[in-house]
């Protein structure tokens, strides 16, 4: 029988065009180049012919075949694209349906703030220590130069409790007693920041609580001088508020420094600040915390450090620290 | 402190722009708390007099007032103020008079009835704090002229300065003067008054003894005799009000100026009253009453100091209040003038426990001048003498104890080097010598004699403190030291930083509520121990420090919960505060962390735990049910890390969330930080990753209920021994056909090693191990 190459090639693209997916493609492919194909078959039968028409029928036969193959590859590709496309389809998500809520949980402000402030002073080469928020008279008031009976005392509204004698034992007023607790449990150079929650006896309102945080710092170390404590306030400064804020000092009265000094910061706008109160530690502190003040000496400051986180968002209360409510607490 | 501009230029020449001066009272430790410029603004206010006082018709605050405005004629006032009386003089402002404050003035109706003007109240026109009620004027005063002329005022500044406790010379104008002049390099000068004296020396007619010389370091007394009792001229007047002290009378009005001019306290007596005309300065009688000035009788305490007479009755309390026995009074003629010094913690004790604090126990107690009163007593007769008063010859003078003076050694080198400065010895010298500190120069250094109106400066640092103040602060130049440490975090702060971090990375907010608690917070939380309780607490819902983190927790999510916030997650970071199991100096203090996780339950807890553990590579800890106070009986594990108890983790007990308000189930987790922090944790060991692969088997076993799961993977991990490199309970089931009581547990096992792929044998081996284990150990079996 006389294979008609060209008419099974016409048969053949129709099949492959008709086959509507890529199973129906499959049983095409095997119908069109398997063992029992026309193609293969008239080629196992080439042996029975004249060698000159065997060299030409051949070649005629991988013509065909390599056609055939080639529309099948093309029509699969065709298919597999399609397929692609519905299955995608299917896929279609609207994504603003679809926001599952998951979210971080807030840092507090007050953390957020006393954060920064560890970075920096440990960029300025400090470290940050800590101490009781319990404390003793002693601490709090007589290693740092508050005689009993001190009228300076009274500077502060004390909040005392009901442990050991009466009066003996309160809550802190102020970061201050870390600095001797700091002298106490090391030797000198000190280069530190303490940062913590201090109490006194007052009514909550806008600027006041009756539980705050302070951060103090103290230097102690050879030859420190007042125009360090200028210098590290300055530097303090431009780094925490930025280049364009300065400070000046102001003398105050404080009885643990010595001269004691109110720093203020000025503001871009040219409006000036009291951000806190600072000095040269008091020989009579540096006595306390058993070091000689001639051969030491250092300086010391402090400030609210929840003010400095009101400030960087514009809070107006004091009290929205503490009033812990969702919708405060997760705007930051 | 008030001072008027006009009135320290009396002391010094010192002059400028009012802001620049302003500034420079700062710069000097004096601070400008406000600024105002008075007497200025006035045009168009008039002294009227009150001719006719009557009710409005409608309006029960407010009177009909008609005043004489120098025509003759009668003026309707619609006034808000009642302390004047028919005849008063007062200032008006006229209509078209535009106020300091911006108002103008404008004939219009009050509740119906024409008020053509305004009467003023002394805060109104810059010359008082009061504007309760109008400013009554001097009755000498022309009726119609304007209130500037009248009472011969000028445009002057009133500055008010926040003074320091340590500086009780700046609580007068001269005090301030002083510095100002300082500052300024102007010349300071005190005045010293030369008053002609007649009489009888004051030596003949009264006597003093000063018997406790604690209490009392200085009693001078002198005689005025032809008093008359009357009003202060106005300027003197004027100046009283300027500075926040209203004027009484010739006598006591004068004894305030010359305690605000020079910060002199003083006390007249009524010489003819003073029984022997005899002062015994002594400690009262433990019960001795008195009948002081305002009327009330006081009992005493053996701590006051007390004045008394030839019959050692009381007629004052030392430096705090006189008695009534001796107060002048209208046909007062002479009067016996105290000038005292008084120990300050005295004043101090006896002005607090009496409620008594005024202007003049205020300086007391600071430290007086001790030295001041002979040029007070001249300057207070000089004052007097203006009504006709005369000053007796004489003064009787005692003295008692009253710091000692020392010279202080001032070492050129130790200002410098405390300063950061390069001053010299003649330079500090100099700036000592403005503020009337006086330096004697010693080889390189300086010995100092600290004035005695500075009591607060008493050592070589006190007076280098003075050295920098007059130099200027902002002179110093500013230097940064390099610190010689290297700055750091403890382990513990970088801990405590990761504890916060794996909390915020779970989705929970920080709260920080407040640590006082209300008696019973702590047992409405089911918590059995008692909190540390506050002595002087300012209201009781304060009174208690918090023992546990747990009920400011609860109220924060019942807060929340009332504004129709559930859900919530949050965790604190805080110190709770216990009394310690054994005798020590301070309270048992510790920090802790507690996550609260609302409308869930014990499962999303124990997640947080092991997310945290994970954080902090905390290894070896293990969960064991227990039912702490509080914490909900059935659903609540203790927390141990190598055997130590370090929290717990579960859910609040239900009674609990009822009694705080709390209207959902709150996961519970809470940790003592410290005790876990300082377990070993943190070590993070590398282990080499196998390249060999892994064989995967599952076992399921029925196990009783009460059997801890945690167990059975205990047992397993035993009997798989070092091939086991991971296990995963991946589902419990209940229910048929698992028997009642008892719950499927499926756990997943990873084995590998690290130099083979395991044999099928080898695994199979392993497995029939665990299985045996767990059935052997535990009520378990295998499910097939």
């Amino acid at each position: 029988m006389e294979l008609d190459l060209d008419k099974h090639l016409a048969d053949a693209s129709a099949s492959i065009g008709g086959a509507a997916d890529l199973d129906a493609l499959s049983v095409v492919d095997t119908d069109l180049l398997g063992k029992k194909s026309v193609v293969t078959m008239a080629k196992r039968g080439l042996g029975d012919l004249e060698p000159d028409q065997r060299r030409e029928m051949g070649g005629r036969l991988n013509e065909a075949r390599a056609t055939i193959e080639g529309l099948v590859a093309a029509r699969r590709t065709e298919l597999e694209a399609a397929a692609r496309a519905v299955q995608l389809e299917a896929e279609r998500m609207d994504l603003t349906e679809t926001d599952r809520g998951r979210r971080l949980g807030h840092r507090h402000v007050v953390t957020q703030t006393w954060d920064r402030l560890e970075d920096l002073f440990v960029g300025m080469g400090y470290t940050v220590a800590e101490g009781p928020e319990i404390e003793d008279e002693w601490h709090n008031f007589g290693a740092l130069n508050f005689p009993l009976g001190h009228p300076a005392r009274d500077m502060y509204d004390t909040l005392y409790v009901d442990y050991g004698e009466p009066q003996s034992t309160l809550l802190r007023t102020h970061t201050s007693p870390v600095q001797i607790r700091v002298m106490e449990a090391g030797e000198p150079p000190f280069y530190s920041i303490m940062p913590g929650r201090v109490f006194r006896s007052d009514t909550a309102d806008a600027t006041h609580m009756p539980v705050f945080h302070q951060l103090e710092a103290l230097v102690v170390d050879r030859g420190i001088t007042f125009g360090d404590l200028a210098g590290t306030l300055e530097a303090f400064t431009t780094a925490y508020f930025g280049e364009d804020f300065t400070t000046r000092l102001r003398p105050s009265y404080f009885p643990f420094t010595e001269p004691s000094a109110e720093f203020d910061i000025q503001r871009p706008d040219g409006s000036w600040l009291e951000l806190g109160g600072c000095g040269m530690v008091h020989p009579e502190v540096l006595r306390a915390g058993g070091l000689d003040p001639e051969e030491w000496s250092g300086f010391a400051f402090g400030f609210g450090l929840d003010r400095l986180a009101l400030m960087r968002h514009g809070i107006d209360d004091l009290r929205e620290l503490f009033r812990n409510d969702h919708r405060f607490l997760s705007q930051f | 402190m008030k001072v008027l501009l006009s009135w320290l230029q009396e002391f010094a020449p010192v002059d400028g722009d009012p802001a620049v001066i302003g500034d420079q009272l700062s710069a000097l430790g004096l601070a400008v708390e406000s600024m105002s410029v008075v007497g200025e603004g006035l045009d168009g206010i008039v002294v009227a007099r009150v001719l006719e006082l009557g009710p409005h018709p409608d309006a029960d605050r407010i009177q009909i007032v008609q005043v004489d405005a120098g025509d003759g004629e009668a003026l309707q006032i619609c006034c808000g103020a009642f302390n004047m009386s028919v005849g008063d003089l007062v200032p008006l402002a006229t209509l078209g008079t535009v106020m300091p404050d911006g108002m103008e003035i404008a004939r219009r109706k009050m509740r119906g009835e024409w008020s053509n003007g305004m009467l003023c109240s002394p805060v109104e026109i810059g010359m008082g704090e009061d504007h309760d009620g109008i400013l009554l004027l001097d009755g000498t005063l022309d009726v119609g002229r304007p209130l500037v002329e009248a009472m011969g005022l000028r445009s002057d500044v009133l500055y008010d300065l926040e003074v320091n406790p340590n500086r009780p010379d700046a609580m007068s104008v001269a005090g301030v003067a002083r510095d100002l002049a300082a500052c300024q390099g102007a010349p300071f000068t005190l005045p010293s008054p030369e008053v002609a004296e007649t009489g009888g020396n004051a030596t003949g007619r009264l006597s003093v003894e000063v018997l406790d010389p604690v209490l009392c370091g200085r009693f001078a007394a002198r005689v005025l005799d032809e008093i008359t009792i009357g009003p202060s001229p106005s300027w003197l007047a004027n100046r009283l009000t300027a500075l926040g002290m209203r004027p009484i009378n010739s006598v006591v009005d004068v004894s305030n100026y010359v305690m605000l001019e020079l910060g002199q306290p003083s006390h007249t007596y009524d010489l003819d009253l003073v029984a022997g005309s005899a002062f015994r300065v002594r400690r009262a009688v433990e019960g001795e009453t008195i009948l002081t000035l305002d009327g009330i009788e006081r009992t005493l305490r053996a701590a006051d100091g007390v004045v008394a007479d030839a019959d050692d009755t009381a007629i004052g309390i030392a430096g705090v209040m006189g008695g009534a026995s001796t107060e002048i009074h209208d046909g007062t003629t002479s009067v016996a003038l105290e000038m005292a010094w008084w120990d300050p913690m005295s004043i101090a004790t006896s002005a607090r426990r009496l409620g008594l604090r005024s202007e003049a126990s205020a300086r007391f107690e600071k430290g007086a001048d001790p030295e001041v009163a002979d040029l007070a007593m001249r300057r207070f007769a000089q004052l007097l003498g203006e009504s006709g008063a005369t000053l007796a010859p004489g003064m009787v003078d005692e003295r008692g104890e009253t710091p000692q003076r020392e010279p202080v050694r001032v070492r050129t080198d130790r200002v410098n080097k405390m300063l950061g400065t390069d001053l010299s010895r003649d330079r500090i010298a100099d700036l000592l010598g403005s503020i009337e500190f006086a330096p004697e120069p010693a080889g390189d250094d300086l010995d100092v004699i600290i004035p005695s109106f500075r009591p607060d400066s008493a050592t070589e640092i006190d007076v280098i403190e003075e050295v920098a103040r007059i130099h200027g602060y902002g002179a110093i130049e500013r230097t940064t030291p390099r610190s010689t440490i290297t700055g750091s975090l403890t382990q513990m702060q970088v801990d405590r930083r990761t504890v916060r971090t794996a909390m915020i990375g779970m989705g929970l907010d920080e709260v920080m509520p407040i640590p006082f608690l209300a008696p019973g917070d702590l047992s409405r939380a089911g918590l059995e121990v008692d909190g540390i309780t506050v002595t002087n607490p300012l209201v009781a819902e304060e009174s208690v420090m918090r023992a546990s983190l747990r009920p400011g927790m609860l109220a924060t999510l019942a807060y929340n919960a009332s504004h129709r916030m559930t859900g919530l997650g949050i965790f604190e970071v805080g110190h709770v505060y216990r009394q310690p199991d054994q005798p020590q100096p301070l309270p048992d203090e510790r920090e802790y962390l507690a996550v609260a996780l609302a409308g869930r339950d014990a499962a999303d807890a124990v997640g947080v735990w092991s997310a945290l553990a994970d954080a902090l590579a905390v290894r070896n800890y293990g969960l064991v049910a227990d039912d702490p106070p509080g914490l909900h009986p059935t659903r609540t594990a203790r927390i141990e890390v190598g055997g130590a108890v370090v929290g717990h983790v579960g859910e609040v007990d239900p009674g609990v969330l009822d009694a705080f308000d709390v209207p959902e189930r709150v996961a519970w987790f809470e940790v003592d930080l410290e005790t876990l922090l300082g377990l070993p944790h943190g070590d993070k060991p590398y282990a080499p990753v196998s390249r060999y692969p892994s064989s995967d088997i599952d076992l399921a076993f029925e196990v009783d209920d009460d059997v801890p799961a945690a167990e059975v993977e205990r047992h397993l991990r035993e009997a798989a021994g070092g091939l086991l490199v991971d296990v995963a309970l991946f589902d419990v089931f209940r229910g048929a056909p698992v028997g009642e009581g008892r719950r499927s547990l499926a756990f997943t096992l990873r084995f590998q090693a690290d130099d083979r792929t395991l044999k099928d044998a080898e695994v199979s081996e392993v497995r029939q191990g665990c299985i045996d284990a767990v059935q052997a150990n535990l009520p378990a079996s295998l499910r097939g």
